[in-house]
């Protein structure tokens, strides 16, 4: 690449805007990947409130739990439920691109990795639902 | 040259085991704790204060919590750390990596705390 001409002869570095991830869909894509760590972490550390409320006692547990129904926590709730179902899914699908499985010396086809994983995932949901409500 | 040595693959493989917890293990959580459970699609037996300090704080059930919680924080700690390098901030690289994977460690210690006096 030649660098400009210029009296004092300095390189020019271009400078990557902060909104680079607008440009286009899959970069934007990307970022939505990437926020969808910060509401799982906001939820888990939710989630650890209320079991400090349950150590707390039976007020202090319902009354946290009164907190959860406001339509504002429902619907935080909801949105981290779809930023959660996202990051399970690309990760599915990012992981069995980049992990190599061989069965009898064949590759296992990723597509086929990410939907065993996906069924991995809806057992594995059914199960600590079955053990949420009857255990 | 040679590379330079780093904590990297340290905080790598929590960042990965993290992801791992986070994909199989949260959007149930999620759904059961978040939603079904507040607005009421669950019955009172399952959800009584009784019912619950007892499942929370057998034994088996606080190490899955635990697994569940603290692992995730490091997935959010080095995503969140490489996404602000990636907004510009690649000056701040040891503040923000410090803050980062320090609050994710607040974050696990606060769960053994928390899970210790169920």
């Amino acid at each position: 690449m030649n660098a400009p001409i210029a009296e004092k002869s300095r390189l020019y570095y271009p400078k990557m805007p902060i909104t680079w991830w607008l440009r286009n869909l899959n970069y934007f894509l990307f970022m939505l990947r990437e926020l969808s760590s910060v509401f799982i972490a906001i939820f888990l550390v939710v989630f650890l409130v209320q079991i400090a409320a349950l150590a707390r006692g039976p007020e202090a547990y319902t009354t946290f739990m009164r907190k959860l129904e406001s339509p504002g926590w429902i619907i935080f709730h909801v949105v981290a439920l779809l930023f959660a179902l996202y990051h399970s899914y690309t990760w599915f699908d990012l992981t069995s691109k980049v992990q190599v499985v061989r069965l009898r010396g064949r590759q296992v086809p990723p597509s086929l990795v990410t939907a065993v994983n996906i069924g991995v995932w809806l057992v594995l949901s059914f199960v600590i639902l079955l053990l949420f409500l009857f255990a | 040259m040679t590379a330079r040595k780093t904590s990297e693959p340290f905080w790598w493989a929590l960042f990965s085991a993290g992801g791992v917890v986070a994909a199989f293990l949260v959007p149930i959580h999620l759904f059961l704790h978040g939603i079904a459970v507040p607005l009421g699609w669950v019955s009172a037996d399952v959800t009584s204060y009784e019912r619950m300090r007892a499942l929370f704080g057998h034994q088996l059930v606080k190490i899955y919590l635990f697994v569940l919680i603290a692992l995730p924080l490091y997935h959010w700690a080095h995503r969140f750390r490489f996404t602000l390098y990636d907004l510009g901030l690649k000056d701040l690289r040891t503040p923000i990596a410090i803050l980062c994977y320090g609050a994710a460690v607040i974050g696990t210690v606060a769960t053994v705390g928390v899970l210790l006096l169920v």
